[in-house]
């Protein structure tokens, strides 16, 4: 259930966008998740296809960029992924840590068919 | 001609629900009403504080409480305590958000009360992304369910201002580090407020008290300046 609402508040987010550039179509919305952001899987784009049917963005494949939570040691300055955490920093032994990477959960960028004047490839 | 292009957006996918979360965050700072949003997995005694709290300090502060559940059984529980409860019914889903929460509002006296209680829903993983615009997220971990709980659901710890560990009478009974259980936090959430509690015995809830105390003399405050 949690990814139903969290599909309908990316959809309004990304029908937002593309309605403001004049598109026709969304086809891929492209979501950056950090370890310590709320939980997404596979599921959402499931709901995807429930909530966006009869919009623009349908078609839209969801791709994830999935980032993993970090921490950094503030004894040695490490970086060292938190599933490596135990309590400790795994290559001095210790405790001051804290996290420095892996909070995302935005909507980076959606890519769009519509009218325009140029040829913008989005491999570019 | 019809092209293919990428717009960027770089947008938390949360803002609609963050937007939502501010108003009534605004709602309740005209008010001047000190609300805390408690979020525990099933059976980590959310109920069991929400009651020993309004007991001790229904003399002193006019309280209210918000409860999102199924079934209205804590509600009743905490109804017998004398004070406004309203339910939230969220038909089986995972969390609150604050379309729910804002759902609720016009039912709230905010006027009448100093001290909004909002009881989640029993979930580690789901509430910790949604914020409901009170002014604390409390998290309450209990002994029984083991030390390692930060190394495994770390959005939830990273996000309470405050951390409870209840049902501290067990720690007798079992093999629960607390000094490791607090290092896991401390990575995500240096300097988290920390108190370790039974709700059963009581042991630690006066420093718990004095913390709700101190938070509601000050909201409050803040109003009767502007005024």
């Amino acid at each position: 259930m949690h990814e139903l609402g969290i599909a309908e508040q990316l959809l309004s987010l990304t029908l937002r966008h593309a309605e403001d550039a004049g598109a026709e179509a969304v086809t891929r919305l492209n979501i950056v998740v950090g370890e310590f952001s709320s939980i997404v899987d596979s599921s959402l784009q499931f709901y995807w296809g429930m909530i966006a049917e009869g919009t623009i963005a349908e078609q839209a494949e969801l791709h994830f960029t999935y980032i993993p939570g970090k921490l950094r040691c503030e004894g040695c300055g490490v970086e060292f992924l938190f599933r490596e955490f135990d309590g400790a920093c795994p290559s001095c032994g210790s405790v001051r840590v804290h996290m420095s990477d892996g909070d995302q959960f935005q909507l980076e960028s959606i890519e769009i068919k519509g009218p325009g004047d140029h040829d913008d490839n989005p491999e570019d | 001609m019809t092209t293919t292009r990428k717009i960027n957006v770089e947008e938390k996918i949360l803002s609609a629900n963050d937007r939502i979360a501010q108003d009534i965050r605004q709602q309740l700072a005209d008010a001047g009403v000190f609300a805390i949003n408690i979020m525990a997995s099933p059976g980590a005694g959310k109920t069991s504080l929400i009651l020993r709290t309004v007991e001790a300090l229904k003399g002193e502060m006019r309280i209210a409480a918000v409860d999102g559940d199924v079934v209205p059984v804590d509600v009743e529980k905490i109804a017998t305590q004398g004070i406004q409860v309203e339910l939230i019914n969220t038909g089986g889903n995972c969390h609150l958000d604050a379309n729910m929460m804002a759902s609720v509002m016009p039912r709230l006296d905010l006027s009448g009360i100093d001290l909004l209680i909002v009881e989640n829903i029993g979930n580690l993983i789901c509430p910790a992304g949604f914020d409901l615009g009170t002014d604390a997220r409390i998290v309450i971990a209990s002994v029984p369910e083991g030390d390692d709980k930060p190394y495994k659901y770390p959005a939830m710890y990273k996000g309470a201002d405050v951390l409870l560990l209840n049902k501290i009478d067990y720690l007798s009974l079992q093999d629960f580090d607390v000094e490791y259980f607090r290092r896991g936090v401390e990575a995500l959430n240096e300097g988290v407020t920390f108190f370790p509690v039974s709700c059963r015995t009581g042991e630690g809830l006066d420093a718990w008290f004095d913390w709700l105390r101190q938070r509601v003399r000050e909201k409050r405050a803040t109003v009767a300046q502007a005024k």
